[in-house]
């Protein structure tokens, strides 16, 4: 179940870059969907498939952006860890808790990544609009956690092995018939 | 594990330029086979178009093309005069000639995910006889330059992006030059024109075509036209927004230019 789980995560990583490369984005900006992705893998999986997202994920988007390759490695993997400190106080179950912490995430990630290339010295485009582009990314990541949760919920259910149920039979309830 | 994924990425972001482009070209060919899938689909999606349109509607666009093709040959035989006529008059005063533009047709698959860069990715490669550095142009005007090459499909950074400078010339009676800089981050179609004289003659709905300094851009490629001007740093220089004449947000189909 856990390698099935990593498998789905890691594929839906790769389909994710390709479509928001693809897409022409939404109110003039490229949407992100890897943070919201990074949320639903650290509050349901173990620590292997965090990192392997964070690893396969932020190549995946460098190879096809004009980042430095690995640079957004680095946001993902904050936010796995930051994420997972805590996880065990999270209320993973609740839609609330995972529109918020996608929205968090979907804001933190950008911003870190434009951190970390100013302070390389590197010069993106940079104005009033990337803080707009910064909210439509968080807002689109907060529907979209919820949504990933359900899309995999029903993955897990499909693909993955039944959850053992405990029979109705009781022994000791048993009406035993007959003498004894 | 998460201690062993930072290392990875700070090894990799401290990699030589060399090796991080042939990891990063090795990376992105991993998506050729959705390169291939998203090709076909908008093929079966355009033929699929076209077999919903009606006879009279074909009809009407064959005679719309037929009456363009007529006006184009006009327009062609009256160019080809044209040329002999530069080609003779060059020859007697004894300029070199200049050799004809020789295009190639490139489809943009997929445009730069991060919203800081403006990149674009096209399905030809050193295979097809692209080189960095190539301009890419639209029928409307220049959008860019080859910046990455793979064996099937190339990186072309857009005019506003910080790793894109053109040299520009502003066609006013100055003849002024300047350098294609930025654009804004939502504005794709509008970028910086800097580095102009403060004495420029600059007004709006003047064109703006490439010259050839530099190297990269031969002269005349259509930029855009100026929507407006300013003078800068305590007027020592003027800076001009320039409005592209291609619509960089809907590329589709794009020319690489191989001088």
């Amino acid at each position: 179940m856990n390698a099935l789980n990593t498998f789905l995560i890691l594929l839906a990583a790769f389909l994710v870059v390709f479509l928001q490369s693809a897409a022409n984005g939404i109110l003039g900006t490229q949407i992100d969907l890897l943070p919201a992705l990074m949320i639903y893998a650290t509050l349901t999986a173990g620590t292997a498939t965090v990192a392997a997202l964070a690893l396969c994920g932020g190549l995946w988007f460098d190879s096809l952006s004009g980042n430095p390759l690995g640079l957004s490695v680095l946001p993902l993997l904050a936010i796995g860890y930051l994420v997972s400190l805590r996880r065990d106080l999270l209320l993973r179950e609740q839609v609330f808790a995972q529109c918020v912490l996608g929205l968090a995430a979907s804001f933190a990630a950008p911003a870190m990544s434009l951190m970390l290339m100013l302070s390389a010295g590197m010069k993106p485009l940079l104005g009033w609009g990337t803080l707009w582009q910064l909210i439509v990314m968080a807002l689109v990541g907060c529907a979209a956690t919820p949504m990933l949760f359900y899309l995999f919920g029903r993955l897990s259910s499909t693909f993955g092995y039944r959850e053992e149920t405990s029979p109705s039979f009781r022994p000791d309830r048993e009406i035993r018939r007959g003498r004894n | 594990m998460l201690a062993i994924v930072a290392v990875t990425a700070f090894v990799l972001l401290n990699l030589p330029a060399n090796t991080v482009a042939r990891l990063r070209l090795a990376i992105s060919s991993q998506f050729l086979p959705l390169f291939g899938l998203a090709n076909v689909s908008r093929d079966v999606a355009g033929s699929t178009a076209e077999l919903a349109l009606s006879k009279r509607e074909l009809i009407r666009q064959n005679e719309l093309l037929r009456r363009e093709n007529a006006q184009l040959k006009l327009i062609g035989i009256q160019a080809n005069e044209l040329a002999q006529e530069n080609t003779r008059l060059s020859q007697l005063v004894g300029w070199q000639s200049k050799q004809p533009w020789r295009m190639k047709l490139a489809r943009v698959v997929l445009r730069d995910p991060a919203n800081w860069w403006r990149t674009v990715q096209i399905d030809l490669g050193s295979q097809h006889g692209i080189k960095p550095n190539m301009p890419v142009l639209t029928m409307e005007g220049l959008i860019g330059r080859v910046s990455a090459v793979g064996t099937y499909r190339s990186q072309v950074v857009l005019i506003g992006d910080p790793n894109c400078r053109v040299s520009a010339l502003v066609e006013n009676e100055t003849r002024d030059q300047g350098v294609l800089g930025d654009a804004s981050p939502l504005e794709r179609d509008l970028v910086q024109l800097s580095y102009l004289s403060r004495t420029a003659v600059i007004k709006p709905g003047q064109r703006v075509v490439t010259s050839d300094l530099g190297g990269t851009f031969p002269h005349g490629i259509p930029i855009g036209t100026i929507v407006d001007s300013r003078q800068v740093e305590y007027g020592l220089s003027t800076e001009a927004r320039v409005k592209l004449l291609a619509q960089l947000g809907s590329l589709e189909e794009v020319w690489v230019l191989i001088q």
